[in-house]
């Protein structure tokens, strides 16, 4: 018997003379290529991917905005910088975003924290002493060794800093204005209280993992969602690097201490 | 030191132990030079050299290679393998094929998760062998705790075919006498006496062995990540020699769809889910 695939997201109908060329493809039983091309946004055709239903107007809207906050974070990122590290010296483009999801998989400003960050929510919900109990003590993904490294602090929230950045405040308010925003509007009206009790500033993975959880989706869809969305960025710098020549990219002096 | 001073004396200089190159000259890893220090050195040697910080016998060595030959499987079926051949038949690159097949082998059911977590337990249960726990107390107790102990079972077959010359192997060098890799053959015991299909498995076997050898979980993590490498060459290079995009060819209708009737975008529903 030939092996066959089962999946809920795509049907696709063979062309009468070749079962390997498709006629028509339809996703979540919408015709792409016959209706939705050239009537839907990216941010439809995502939601639809994901949650399996058309948004409604005000779920395109929220998360085509989150799209643009995190379509770039930026050289200094650690991601955007391996993602140029790997273009300078010339390697190929898909290396580039390996090099990009490689390190923004991770849990430090990465789709790991956010997958945290939203499992907090899914606990939690809208209970603030909840949310101070578990910010005040480990992780619960930490209290037991998992295969991913363990970050030391509460999922969302800056290890680095002394206050939320800039950035990461104005994406939270212009975020939490949208009609969708029911748990970025949560966050920010208690934002004082959440920083005070993990003891660190919120980070944009905090408002990443509101807004993805605004829009219905699981952990796992927008851990999945926030490595997809932060590439654009990394692959924009990676080619500027490789434009410019590994001499004008960044190669630090070496300091070698004495072997452990 | 914390916050911007931190981040601040990361800035502009990496410090560092484990080693630099200057071009030209030299290159020193953990503290030795590579080309006289080292001289001769074989890859699972710098290898283990480069995850531990220490250098491992011969007969060791032996044994850390032969854990990742004994389990080479050139079957394009297996996941892993099947990620690195569908890029090779696709044209992609062999980097990135063999990239996408060693990623896709930090597995949950299969590869670095079983691995990371049999050793976890080994490690723990070997502390309280040490102390003078029984086995049965310290199975029964992880049980009620976890649920099940990885490392033993196989959903395809109760039957590891590698154990056999894996065991021969660890006799050959005279590391299979370890702690550890007794307490895997008293756990498989007590576990057949609740379930007859919980025999160690080749990730507990060794995951065990690697206890023995000294390593912690996070060492061992990184060992594994090319335990399963030696199998997806054959089938890149296989998979490159087929037709592009001949590999596992789908017809369209060897793709069931369990999904939404057909609907009409233009008619969607423009109000809130419920």
């Amino acid at each position: 018997m030939t092996p066959t695939l089962t999946t809920r997201i795509w049907r696709e109908e063979p062309e009468p003379g070749n079962p390997f060329a498709t006629r028509a493809a339809h996703c979540h039983g919408y015709d792409v290529y016959g209706e939705m091309l050239g009537h839907a946004g990216w941010a439809d055709m995502l939601f639809l991917l994901f949650r399996g239903e058309a948004p409604w107007p005000e779920q395109a809207e929220l998360l085509e905005m989150l799209a643009v906050a995190l379509a770039n974070a930026g050289p200094r990122d650690q991601a955007v910088h391996a993602a140029m590290a790997s273009a300078v010296g010339g390697a190929p483009a898909a290396a580039t975003l390996i090099a990009a999801l490689s390190v923004g998989a991770g849990r430090r400003d990465g789709a790991r924290d956010v997958f945290d960050a939203m499992k907090a929510w899914e606990d939690c919900g809208f209970d603030l002493a909840a949310w101070q109990q578990r910010l005040a003590g480990p992780a619960p993904a930490q209290q037991r060794l998992d295969l991913w490294p363990e970050s030391g602090r509460a999922a969302g929230f800056d290890p680095h800093g002394d206050a939320a950045a800039g950035i990461v405040v104005q994406a939270l308010d212009t975020l939490a204005g949208l009609a969708q925003a029911e748990r970025l509007r949560w966050l920010a009206r208690h934002r004082a209280e959440l920083e005070a009790a993990a003891g660190l500033p919120l980070a944009m993975g905090a408002v990443a993992a509101a807004a993805l959880a605004d829009l219905g989706f699981s952990p796992e869809q927008g851990e999945m969602l926030f490595l997809l969305l932060r590439l654009p960025g990394a692959a924009a710098h990676a080619l500027e690097q490789r434009a410019m020549g590994f001499k004008r990219f960044p190669f630090p002096a070496v300091q070698l201490e004495e072997a452990a | 030191m914390s916050g911007a001073e931190l981040l601040a004396a990361h800035s502009g200089v990496l410090r560092t132990r484990v080693g630099a190159c200057w071009p030209g000259t030299r290159a020193v890893f953990r503290g030795q030079d590579l080309h006289r220090d080292l001289a001769g050195a074989s890859s699972m040697d710098l290898f283990l050299f480069g995850i531990t910080g220490r250098r491992f016998t011969d007969g060791e060595l032996r044994l850390l290679d032969g854990m990742w030959a004994l389990t080479g499987y050139p079957d394009t079926r297996l996941w892993n393998n099947r990620v690195a051949a569908l890029a090779a038949n696709a044209r992609s690159l062999p980097s990135l094929a063999m990239a996408g097949g060693i990623a896709a082998s930090d597995a949950r059911v299969f590869g670095g998760g079983p691995a990371f977590f049999s050793i976890d337990f080994f490690l723990r249960a070997g502390e309280r062998r040490r102390a003078g726990e029984e086995v049965e107390a310290i199975v029964a107790d992880e049980l009620a705790e976890r649920r099940r102990i990885l490392g033993y079972g196989r959903p395809m077959s109760s039957t590891d075919e590698r154990l056999p010359p894996l065991v021969a192997l660890a006799e050959r060098e005279g590391l299979a006498g370890g702690l550890h890799f007794r307490l895997a053959l008293d756990v498989e015991q007590a576990l057949l006496r609740r379930k007859p299909f919980l025999k160690l498995n080749y990730a507990g076997a060794t995951a065990a062995l690697a206890a023995d050898l000294g390593l912690t979980a996070r060492q061992y993590q990184l060992y594994n990540v090319l335990k399963t490498l030696l199998g997806m060459p054959p089938c890149v290079v296989e998979a490159s020699e087929k037709p592009e995009g001949a590999l596992m060819a789908m017809p369209c209708a060897n793709v069931i769809y369990e999904g939404q009737a057909p609907r009409t975008w233009l008619k969607r529903r423009q109000t809130a889910h419920s």
